[in-house]
């Protein structure tokens, strides 16, 4: 089945608000399930606190040259959202005035963004940690896109990349046809300029996320057995692999919702619940840019439009530190997805 | 009669056979924890190993629970029929070793 946007769709669950409601009670399961709050309460995590402002994350769009089943920020080609320009200067600025030890770039794929280049070079400086989230596809898409690599190198970028599985039927399954061949070429390109090779300090990570309604796996023994795999198949390398939980939200949603899986997804979330992983939820440190400049707890809660508490600093162009690391974080039923057993975050496990 | 044979529901239950007999039940479910814990085998070759098994004993209830920790456990769906062929084929092969038995009683027999 070709996947396009809910949005294209024109599909109910392109309102936020109708993701949360169906969250919420859409099922005597799912109403009768414990709240997220409740059991932070129990961790005495309740109200949710930040403890600063690490990574400074920022979605540059949510247009992507892929429509990948799960996607929870429901990106494709048809979307149009891009950071504007005037936005992108309201970041340089936050940045700099917190002077932000890690840039986290995402989307989409933030490759598209026409000023993807202009915007690293300006932030871009000795010490200063610039995460791309890439799609890898992208990398091979045309000549344009094929010389970006070696400006990530050029400008020590850290490149961080989705690779569901170490194959191509699961990997193909959840991210379209022909992913898994173009994925691989990229990290042999990649691998080639010395990205991921030892002593380059190049660093290149893998995301892994489940294709389908389960958790994943232990994090150090799936990159282990990544890290075996992808060398035996193609002689690929890579740092880190970084295990990340589907959040029930958008086209995984959909997708929970479709197959008949959400109430049992909902409970294993629940029972695994985490008070450590809780504790280490990312939004606590950081803070996640909306390509039209709102901002948010995590970028999940951009998708459900969900923007931070603190009034008098829900903008980029109103970027107050200090008010936000006052504010509560706002949470709801989704947020089970980053507690549960070792704990996701863009990072990984969190435990 | 009741429909009481193989209801899906009816695993999650597995541990209420306790309610019969505590002690032989708890000696059973820290066995087989210990059994699944990682060891000199990871904990995701021994999900495909009881997921081979389970095809063998044909327990559905088993083959629910190793389909869902194999994933877990970070195996794909490849390396599971892998899994399922390996019990077939050793399944298969024990039948077909037999007619070595049948021939030579065969032969015996036989002028
Ligand atoms: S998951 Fe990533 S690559 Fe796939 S559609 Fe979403 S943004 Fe694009
Ligand atoms: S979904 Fe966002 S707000 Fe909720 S716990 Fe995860 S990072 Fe925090």
């Amino acid at each position: 089945m070709k996947v396009t946007s809910l949005a294209s769709r024109g599909h109910a669950l392109k309102d936020p608000r109708e993701q949360l409601r169906i969250l919420n009670e859409e099922t005597p399961v799912l109403a009768t399930l414990p709240r997220f709050g409740q059991m932070l309460g129990q961790s005495g995590l309740y109200p949710l606190k930040p403890t600063g402002i690490d990574i400074f994350q920022m979605n540059l769009g949510y247009l992507c040259n892929m429509t990948c089943k799960h996607c929870h920020v429901d990106a494709g080609p048809d979307r149009k959202e891009l950071m504007t320009r005037e936005n992108l200067e309201h970041c340089i600025r936050a940045i700099e005035e917190i002077d932000a030890h890690t840039v986290d770039l995402t989307g989409g794929a933030p490759e598209m963004h026409p000023d993807f280049q202009w915007f690293v070079e300006r932030i871009s400086k000795p010490g200063r940690t610039i995460i791309v989230r890439s799609n890898l596809t992208i990398l091979v898409t045309n000549p344009k896109y094929r010389a970006f690599p070696e400006f990530f190198k050029k400008q020590g970028l850290q490149v961080t990349c989705s690779l569901p599985f170490y194959n191509k039927f699961t990997t193909d399954k959840q991210r379209g046809e022909g992913t898994y061949d173009r994925s691989v070429e990229a990290l042999l390109d990649l691998n080639r300029i010395g990205y991921g090779q030892p002593g380059t300090g190049l660093e290149l990570n893998l995301v892994y996320n489940p294709a389908g309604a389960f958790l994943p796996a232990d994090q150090a023994s799936l990159e282990a057995d990544f890290k075996a795999n992808l060398q035996r198949k193609h002689g690929i390398v890579f740092n880190n692999l970084f295990t990340i939980t589907n959040l029930p939200i958008s086209r995984y949603l959909e997708f929970l919702l479709m197959s008949g899986n959400l109430d049992e997804y909902m409970q294993k979330l629940v029972n695994a619940y985490n008070p450590a992983a809780a504790a280490g939820v990312m939004c606590r440190n950081t803070i996640s840019v909306a390509w039209n400049g709102i901002l948010y707890d995590c970028d999940f809660n951009q998708m459900l439009e969900i923007p931070v508490a603190s009034a008098g600093s829900r903008h980029i162009r109103d970027f107050d530190a200090d008010t936000l690391n006052q504010r509560e974080i706002v949470i709801n039923q989704h947020c089970f997805g980053c507690t549960a057993g070792a704990g996701s975050s863009c990072g990984g496990a969190t435990t | 009669m009741e429909k009481t044979y193989y209801d899906p529901k009816d695993l999650k239950k597995f541990g209420d056979i306790a309610d019969f007999e505590p002690e032989l039940a708890q000696k059973f479910f820290d066995y087989y924890g210990s059994v699944f814990e990682e060891g000199e085998l990871s904990a995701r070759e021994k999900a495909l190993i009881a997921l081979a098994v389970a095809h063998t004993v044909q327990c559905p209830y088993c083959i629910d629970a190793y389909t869902e920790a194999s994933l877990e456990k970070g195996a794909n769906e490849a390396q599971m029929m892998e899994a399922v062929h390996v019990a077939c084929a050793i399944r298969g092969g024990a039948s077909l070793v037999h007619g070595v038995q049948m021939m030579n009683k065969a032969k015996k027999l036989g002028m």
